[in-house]
């Protein structure tokens, strides 16, 4: 590995359920607040939808877009530039060779929203009402071509699309792209912005989603006994990674190493997660072995955790399977129960948080767990964020999607 | 009501001024689409539909690419809707 790159982050963006930026985000991650509130779409009651709570994204794109940007940006590319505004400040807004800065942001349902909205105007008004932009705006590479195209960035825009796993997926993507030497920088992540009542009705049909309807607050509980599905959740999270040596040049703060991915798929099932975890935890072993660490390195993890009965238990026994009586020594963390699950964004604001809690020495604390279910035998951080070890730490990221995509970052303290 | 060549580029200007973001002062009569105004073809498809139904006219494909003046369109506007 020595001849390759160490890539290193340097920025942090979102726009999420908890907060317009990343600062606001992670001040609610430490102060436990969950993101899930009553929608206030009149569609919910005209569908007779099964679950009529959401976390709904926290502050409206308008406040940082302009009128003529947010009627030509899906919201799933809305909150990637939002999310990317966000990061590069960051960063510094460093001035950076365009051939060699590259972007890759993930998406798992792209732009329904104008998919949508288009076929309803092409039915009721016709061809000529079409927006001329339909297609590029429910393209799901548009929030990283139109990412690239705002920041000048011309080493390569890149898109993953693996469900829930988008966003770590494309994190790996910009990785490899500068661990590689393909570019010095790129901004990475993802976005989604799935908050129509197509997605709510085929979720709630799979019976996928809680129907807590009454506590949206208390609906996301990953590893607690109650739990009875996800908190569909909107947003994007982007981190900006750059190659150690570019970012020393420059005198960057570094908020953590990303040190590797690692990716395996199940082959098992289209949407159930293989119940004892096999090709979870060979990407989870995978990425430790990548970043040249054993087991005993990795002090926090944060948790896939959506809060569904079946595929909480099936990362625990995943994350023993990998790593044996070394998870004993390893903080869980179940940020889903705040966020909500961001979909193809989730990734991405977890793989931040991960970078945040290095960076802090502080593990979030998972809410809503009143009776911890006996069948997750991991060390679940409750209660009040815990302070990680001093010295050089590591921390794992997971993230599964439909399709049977498993994707694990680990990422080091700087 | 037919309408007057002063009340055709006012409605015309705050279309433009919606799609791009263009003060609506800079939409001149004398203005080229694409050299002054730096309006591309996708954004001229959505100001020629949102003319149409504004002004309640139809303006043909085949005639877009003849509007090369805010003038342009402002008289083929107007002589339509004479019609």
């Amino acid at each position: 590995m020595s001849s390759e790159r160490r890539v290193v982050i340097t920025g942090l963006g979102a726009t999420t359920p908890l907060g317009g930026s990343i600062a606001d985000t992670w001040a609610a991650i430490l102060a436990g607040r969950s993101g899930a509130r009553t929608m206030p779409f009149d569609w919910v009651s005209e569908y007779d939808l099964p679950v009529t709570f959401a976390a709904t994204i926290h502050t409206s794109p308008e406040t940082v877009l302009s009128k003529v940007d947010m009627r030509r940006m899906d919201p799933a590319t809305q909150y990637a530039m939002v999310a990317a505004l966000d990061a590069w400040a960051d960063a510094g807004a460093p001035e950076v060779e365009p051939e060699r800065f590259g972007v890759a942001i993930g998406t798992g349902m792209g732009g329904i929203h104008t998919l949508l909205n288009q076929w309803d105007t092409l039915r009721e008004k016709g061809v000529r009402r079409v927006f001329p932009l339909a297609v590029p705006m429910l393209m799901p590479n548009s929030p990283s071509g139109t990412v690239s195209l705002k920041f000048g960035a011309r080493a390569g825009a890149h898109t993953a699309v693996s469900a829930c796993a988008s966003g770590a997926e494309s994190m790996g993507t910009a990785f490899e792209m500068i661990r590689s030497g393909r570019a010095d920088i790129a901004i990475a992540g993802g976005t989604e912005a799935a908050m129509h009542p197509i997605c709510f009705a085929g979720f709630a049909q799979m019976q996928a989603l809680s129907t807590r309807n009454d506590d949206p607050a208390r609906a996301s509980r990953p590893y607690d006994t109650g739990r009875d599905g996800f908190v569909m959740g909107e947003g994007a999270a982007v981190m900006v990674l750059e190659s150690e040596e570019h970012a020393r040049a420059r005198g960057a703060r570094v908020y953590a190493a990303f040190a590797s991915i690692g990716m395996s798929a199940d082959a098992h099932h289209i949407t159930a997660p293989e119940p004892e975890g096999a090709g979870a935890s060979r990407a989870m072993q995978e990425a430790v072995a990548r970043a040249g660490l054993s087991a005993t390195d990795i002090v926090h993890v944060n948790a896939h955790a959506t809060s569904t009965p079946v595929g909480d238990v099936a990362e625990a026994n995943a994350i023993r399977r990998a790593f044996g009586d070394a998870a004993d020594a390893m903080a869980v963390s179940g940020t889903k129960s705040m966020t909500g699950h961001l979909l193809g964004a989730a990734g991405a604001l977890e793989g931040v948080l991960t970078a945040l809690a290095l960076h802090h020495r502080l593990a979030p604390a998972t809410i809503n767990i009143d009776d911890l279910d006996p069948q997750i035998p991991l060390d679940v951080v409750r209660g009040e964020p815990r302070v990680l070890p001093g010295g050089d730490i590591a921390a794992l990221n997971n993230s599964f999607g439909f399709g049977g995509h498993n994707v694990a970052l680990v990422l080091t303290s700087a | 009501m037919a309408r007057s060549e002063q009340e055709i580029l006012e409605g015309l200007a705050e279309i433009v001024n919606e799609e791009t973001g263009l003060d609506q002062a800079d939409v001149q009569l004398d203005k080229s689409f694409t050299e002054d105004l730096d309006i591309d073809s996708l954004s001229m498809m959505t100001i020629v539909v949102n003319a149409e139904e504004k002004f309640g006219v139809r303006i043909p494909d085949d005639e877009v690419k003849n509007l090369k003046t805010v003038g342009d369109a402002v008289a083929f506007i107007q002589k339509t809707q004479d019609n």
